[in-house]
């Protein structure tokens, strides 16, 4: 085989490498890729990096899934050779070195094949000892700690964006005050009729009209990321990120707070492409991951300093929390009350709603229940559709007494 | 550095004495803002919580100036067309009317007669942008955070430019830029592009000294005592968790109402009686009134006893 022709099959392996990493790339691209390194000449590395992604791909949030699988398939040629044995139907799996992973890199690292598949086992008894902290963590130590988010893995991920993609939340329009041209109804537009009038030689045949403009409202979200959360927030951090990140969203702005025993703003760290970063920098903003929660205090402090700032625009609030409040209830139930007043609509999401039993007997549930507008389950993605249909029909509150 | 032009003050110090000569009194900070906002030309978005004196600054420069003072209170759903200009419509159909009955309508002439200055009822901005008495306007953009997000992104070119443009007269560019003052009261975030064009500005609530200067320099009638209390009380309160913590503007209203009750001092039954003057919001005055308001006034008198 020439030389010319190995490297052409190189760059296709390193194509489907980023596919399975969850970058689309098409054959065009491929044979783009080829013929531009064939022009450009294969003598630098970095030139040979730039060329492929300039090729290769299309979307910012992109460049570090490429970055990584790039530095992996042309490490060195003797990985390479197992690279694309591996990429033939009768692979052998290798264990690869682990450092401690950057974002995009255990997404490349699946892909690429490099690490065993997940250990049920293991994710059971990961699973129980969170439960197990989450019941400990309920105690009046707060617990400070800069949680590192454990990175998405690929398979959650495809999952988690293939449903989130499809699912919009078609928060209510409101009546706008800025207007639009309508054929039909609306006031009449008299400066637009009489431009028309004298483009016609001042003729007026037809009044045009304008039409009130129905407007996305805000959202804010405000998610409870103590110990007895951990296993949801995580998701539900994903979904938020998913959803700042959607163009064809159905708010204005999104406000994303956590709250354990602090509030955090994490607007700004779920503004980056890449879910990873996103959500590793939420991650290192909020400092009481798995601490305490005190939920009155939290809604006390977004009340005080945030609510003028991000709820007047007649914002929606989903909040986000399982209602176990730490501190006494009337604290929170004074907090809800006043959040409840102060924005459009409060729903609120609960994942212990999973349970068909469930009744609201904790001190802080009965305390939140009265100011909410509205009570959903948020346990898994199918909950979360459901929350995207009852919000579009404005379901009212489930009744749970 | 160029000299400063006829009238404008020529150092921060000299900004300063021109705003206490209008009973404002600007801390350092706000007086430099103040004095690079007109030397640059650059507008001044002044942002802060509610009652903190942002749209004061721009009534005192305007007088101390000897400029016109033009306002524009946003509000959501504020347009180009309120903002700007709109067309005279009553007048152009009549116009037409006129032109039809004298008969023999010259269509061209009517045109171009139709869309002039003559119909156009100017609105506060393109009147900031025309030549004024007394030179240059100040032009004061109030509670922008009011206005949506398109109306920002229209002031963009109003403000950086200091033009603006009617379809149907085309771009209208001022000879001198007005001197601009936004403010914001935070009840929504400004977009940076619009900020980035600024001068930006905190505007916080000053210390008790400066605060009881302010007082005295607004409310001369009050007593100095009355004129302390009222001020340190009012520091306490803000120190309190409050979920509207009250502005200068109350302390102000508090030592208005306080002086046509001929109150001489603060007693707790008193601030009960008058805490509507600066608490508005309900959980806030159950919470303070009674023997809270006792605890705090204590507080604030050993404050001033110590500070004296």
């Amino acid at each position: 085989m020439t030389p010319e022709g190995r490297l052409a099959e190189n760059i296709l392996h390193f194509a489907r490498a980023l596919r399975k990493a969850g970058v689309k790339v098409g054959p065009v691209q491929v044979a783009a890729a080829t013929q531009a390194v064939a022009v450009a000449g294969f003598t630098r590395r970095d030139d040979f990096y730039h060329i492929l992604r300039a090729c290769l791909i299309t979307r910012a949030d992109h460049l570090d899934i490429y970055h990584q699988v790039f530095m992996m398939f042309w490490r060195d040629p003797a990985y390479l050779e197992r690279m694309i044995q591996m990429m033939s139907p009768l692979l052998r799996r290798e264990e690869g070195e682990k450092d401690k992973p950057r974002p995009g890199e255990r997404r490349a690292t699946e892909a690429m094949g490099d690490l065993p598949p997940p250990d049920p086992q293991g994710a059971r008894e990961a699973r129980e000892l969170v439960e197990t902290d989450a019941r400990f963590s309920f105690s009046l130590s707060e617990v400070l700690r800069a949680q590192d988010f454990e990175q998405m893995s690929l398979s959650e991920r495809s999952q988690a964006e293939a449903a989130l993609r499809a699912l919009r939340l078609p928060l209510p329009r409101l009546a706008g005050r800025r207007a639009r041209a309508s054929l039909a109804t609306g006031r009449a537009d008299l400066r637009a009729t009489l431009r028309r009038a004298m483009r016609r030689g001042g003729e007026v045949d037809r009044i045009l009209r304008r039409q009130p403009m129905p407007r996305r409202p805000d959202l804010v979200v405000l998610c409870d990321i103590s110990g007895s959360m951990t296993v949801y927030s995580r998701m539900l951090l994903m979904f938020l990120h998913a959803m700042a990140q959607d163009p064809h969203r159905g708010f204005e702005r999104l406000h994303a707070f956590t709250f354990g025993t602090r509030l955090t703003n994490v607007t700004r760290a779920l503004a980056r492409r890449d879910p990873d970063s996103a959500l590793a920098a939420a991650g290192a903003q909020a400092r009481d991951w798995q601490g305490g929660t005190r939920i009155g205090a939290a809604l006390a402090e977004f009340n005080r300093l945030w609510s003028r700032r991000v709820l007047g625009q007649g914002a929606l609030v989903l909040l986000i929390t399982d209602g176990l409040e730490r501190d006494d209830s009337a604290t929170l139930s004074a907090a809800a009350e006043r959040l409840h007043l102060s924005c459009r609509r409060l729903v609120w999401l609960n994942p212990l709603l999973r349970w068909d039993g469930f009744k609201p007997l904790a001190g802080g549930i009965k305390a939140l229940l009265p100011h909410v507008d509205a009570l959903h389950a948020c346990h898994s993605l199918d909950s979360l559709s459901e929350l995207a249909r009852a919000l579009s029909e404005g379901a009212a509150r489930r009744n749970l007494s | 550095m160029t000299d400063a032009p006829q009238g404008e003050p020529a150092t921060i110090d000299a900004m300063q004495a021109l705003l206490h000569g209008q009973r404002y009194v600007a801390g350092r900070d706000l007086a430099t803002v103040a004095f690079l906002a007109l030397r640059l030309g650059k507008p001044l978005f002044l942002e802060g919580e509610p009652g903190t004196g942002k749209t004061e600054i721009a009534k005192a420069l305007a007088s101390a100036l000897g400029r016109k003072l033009i306002r524009l209170q946003c509000y959501e759903g504020l347009d180009a067309a309120s903002a700007i200009a709109e067309w005279n419509f009553p007048a152009q159909m009549i116009a037409i009317r006129t032109a039809e009955a004298a008969g023999g309508v010259d269509r061209a002439a009517l045109h171009s007669s139709l869309f002039t200055e003559d119909f156009l009822i100017r609105r506060p901005l393109l009147e900031a942008l025309s030549p004024q008495p007394g030179g240059a306007p100040v032009l004061l953009i109030d509670e922008i955070d009011r206005a949506d997000a398109p109306f920002e992104a229209f002031l963009l070119e109003a403000l950086s430019d200091s033009q603006v443009t009617i379809p149907e007269l085309g771009t209208i560019r001022a000879a001198t830029p007005p001197i601009v003052i936004l403010t914001s009261n935070r009840t929504r975030e400004v977009h940076d592009a619009l900020k980035r064009r600024c001068l930006y500005h905190w505007v916080g609530y000053p210390s008790l000294a400066r605060e009881i200067e302010i007082l005295r320099a607004r409310v001369p009638e009050a007593s100095e005592k009355l004129s302390a209390e009222i001020v340190a009380f009012v520091q306490g309160l803000r120190m309190e968790e409050m979920f509207k913590s009250p502005g200068v503007a109350e302390s102000i209203d508090w030592a208005r109402a306080l002086l046509a009750l001929d109150a001489l001092a603060l007693s707790p039954e008193i601030v009960t009686d008058t805490l509507g003057a600066v608490l508005k919001y309900q959980d806030d005055i159950a919470r303070v009134a009674g023997s809270e308001a006792a605890r705090i006034l204590d507080e604030a008198r050993a404050r001033l006893a110590r500070g004296a």
